[in-house]
């Protein structure tokens, strides 16, 4: 089992107290190795079940929560934080400093693996920049690998995030809608890497979605989320018209919990199908 | 029109006008006050006396003194005082880096999980915020005549001096410096494991980079000045050379080493340019 979650409920990470639960009530138990596309609307609480399945966020106490059959927020600290290695979170706005070069953005996957010496070296002299060049190869970027971010475009930016994740040794691999900013032969080809990396080294995946019809051509199980709960989760032969259709109403805007990171901002999601 | 504007002032009052101008006469009131305690009598500048003593300052300022023994001596005197602004900036970085690392918000691992900090990190944040307060909060003068009783003349104290005061000021504006930086790439990269150090120079470090260099050579700048001040008290370097200056009224002496300190600026301002060209 890579996550095992009953009864978990998490409150929106912000400073302000008392404020309001992002995810309710959620049970859901993943296997290793097990591919699940999660969808829903805009604010519905992807990117927090995400960051929870991250270890990135501590849920309310209560729920049980367990990674690989530890339970993270039971262990020390420092213990916490290196079972972090072994989970990837892709977050939606590609985390890519403007100035640094394309090559450390995608080696600074393999930090958790690294010494400290090991990366100060890294930054001076790129250490393996064959990994990173593979690594952008399987996005068709190789020509970028010495280019600097902020040269890139927006689609090459998420891709470039994407490679990061390839280098990454860790065994689930948890991506907050990486397609957003792709046009649809891009996104096929780039999901397609992603979960033929998963699949070759039986990682998790789990991905959350705008594109309703790429999550169901692509992933065999489906997980739909809406105002924080889990309204179905289902093998994708299972998903009807009728469940997709209840799943992106009644969420008027005005309702919409703001999403979890100021700056993971959610963008408006095209309507289903 | 008169009653257009007053039924558009009552229909859509702008909330804040009231607190604008009660803060804006606040202000005034402070401020008042505060100019006469300080003295604040700009004209006296201007009147017959003070007038005729600038000048007569001034023009003992003519020509500036460019005897090749002074020159010699000058150069030898910059020299130290860019060597002790150098040193002391130095050895000020030498403590700041690691008090940065320990103030710096940004890089706390508890306050990502759950919003707020650990109480024993918090502790020691604040620990460190209070020891930088410390640090700057005596004027590197004051140091520097301690420092001189103890040490004795000579550039040791100066150097010393800038060393603490400017620990203080560095560690401070680091920090806050990569606090209000792009905490995205740092903190997605704490979030998948990796350590707090790699995090701040895979993350924060490139984002913060040229406003780091450029607070840095700016500090450099003002160590130098800071170093001719200190001079004065007999830290050694230009400053105690144009003390010596003042008190013979050479003041062609005193307008060549003035003309030394626009090109030591300028020559900082340049390196500054040119460093945040390369890094932005």
């Amino acid at each position: 089992m890579s996550f095992v979650l009953s009864g978990l409920s998490v409150r929106h990470a912000s400073v302000v107290r008392n404020n309001s639960l992002a995810l309710i009530d959620i049970n859901l138990s993943i296997k290793q190795g097990e591919q699940i596309a999660l969808i829903g609307p805009s604010g519905a609480g992807k990117t927090t079940l995400l960051h929870a399945l991250a270890c990135a966020h501590q849920p309310e106490p209560g729920g049980k929560f367990s990674v690989f059959g530890l339970q993270p927020w039971a262990m020390q600290p420092a213990a916490r934080h290196a079972l972090r290695g072994r989970l990837f979170l892709a977050p939606q706005t590609p985390p890519l400093p403007p100035r640094q070069r394309v090559v450390t953005a995608v080696l600074a996957g393999c930090l958790p693996q690294w010494g400290f010496w090991h990366a100060i070296i890294s930054l001076i002299k790129p250490r393996e920049p064959e990994v990173a060049y593979a690594a952008l190869a399987r996005f068709n970027l190789q020509d970028k690998l010495y280019a600097r971010v902020d040269r890139l475009s927006g689609g090459e930016r998420q891709r470039c995030g994407m490679a990061r994740l390839l280098v990454s040794q860790a065994d689930a691999l948890l991506v907050d809608e990486p397609l957003s900013a792709l046009d649809p032969t891009l996104a096929l080809q780039t999901l397609a890497v992603v979960q033929l990396e998963a699949a070759s080294r039986n990682a998790t995946l789990v991905c959350s979605l705008h594109q309703v019809e790429l999550a169901l051509s692509h992933f065999p199980r489906i997980v739909g989320l809406s105002d924080g709960r889990i309204v179905f989760d289902a093998p994708r032969n299972e998903v009807s018209e009728t469940m997709l259709a209840a799943l992106y109403r009644n969420t008027p805007p005005t309702q919409h919990p703001e999403s979890i990171d100021p700056e993971d901002t959610c963008r408006p999601g095209p309507s289903p199908c | 029109m008169s009653i257009v504007v007053n039924t558009a002032v009552s229909r859509y009052p702008d909330p804040a006008w009231r607190g604008r101008i009660t803060a804006s006469l606040i202000a005034l009131i402070v401020l008042w006050p505060l100019l006469i305690a300080s003295e604040f009598k700009p004209w006296i500048l201007l009147d017959a006396q003070s007038l005729g003593a600038t000048r007569h300052f001034l023009a003992s300022f003519f020509p500036p003194a460019h005897s090749k023994d002074f020159l010699v001596l000058l150069m030898q005197d910059t020299w130290q005082t860019i060597a002790i602004a150098t040193a002391g900036l130095t050895l000020a970085l030498l403590s700041a880096i690691p008090l940065t690392l320990l103030a710096t918000e940004s890089l706390s691992i508890s306050r990502l999980e759950s919003g707020r900090m650990r109480l024993a990190s918090a502790v020691v944040r604040q620990v460190v915020r209070w020891l930088l307060v410390l640090l700057r909060s005596v004027p590197e003068l004051v140091w520097a005549l301690l420092l001189v009783r103890i040490l004795g003349l000579g550039p040791t104290a100066g150097v010393l001096a800038i060393a603490l005061t400017y620990s203080g000021m560095l560690g401070k504006v680091y920090a806050e410096i990569l606090e209000s930086s792009e905490a995205h790439a740092t903190q997605s990269l704490l979030k998948n494991g990796s350590g707090r150090l790699a995090a701040l120079f895979y993350g924060a470090l490139p984002a913060s980079a040229s406003e780091l260099v450029s607070y840095t050579t700016f500090r450099w700048e003002c160590a130098i000045r800071g170093s001719v001040v200190m001079g004065f008290v007999g830290a050694g370097g230009i400053g105690q050379r144009m003390d010596e200056s003042m008190k013979m009224l050479a003041g062609g002496e005193v307008s060549t080493m003035l003309i030394v300190f626009v090109l030591l600026v300028a020559c900082a301002d340049l390196i500054s340019t040119f460093l945040r060209k390369r890094l932005g």
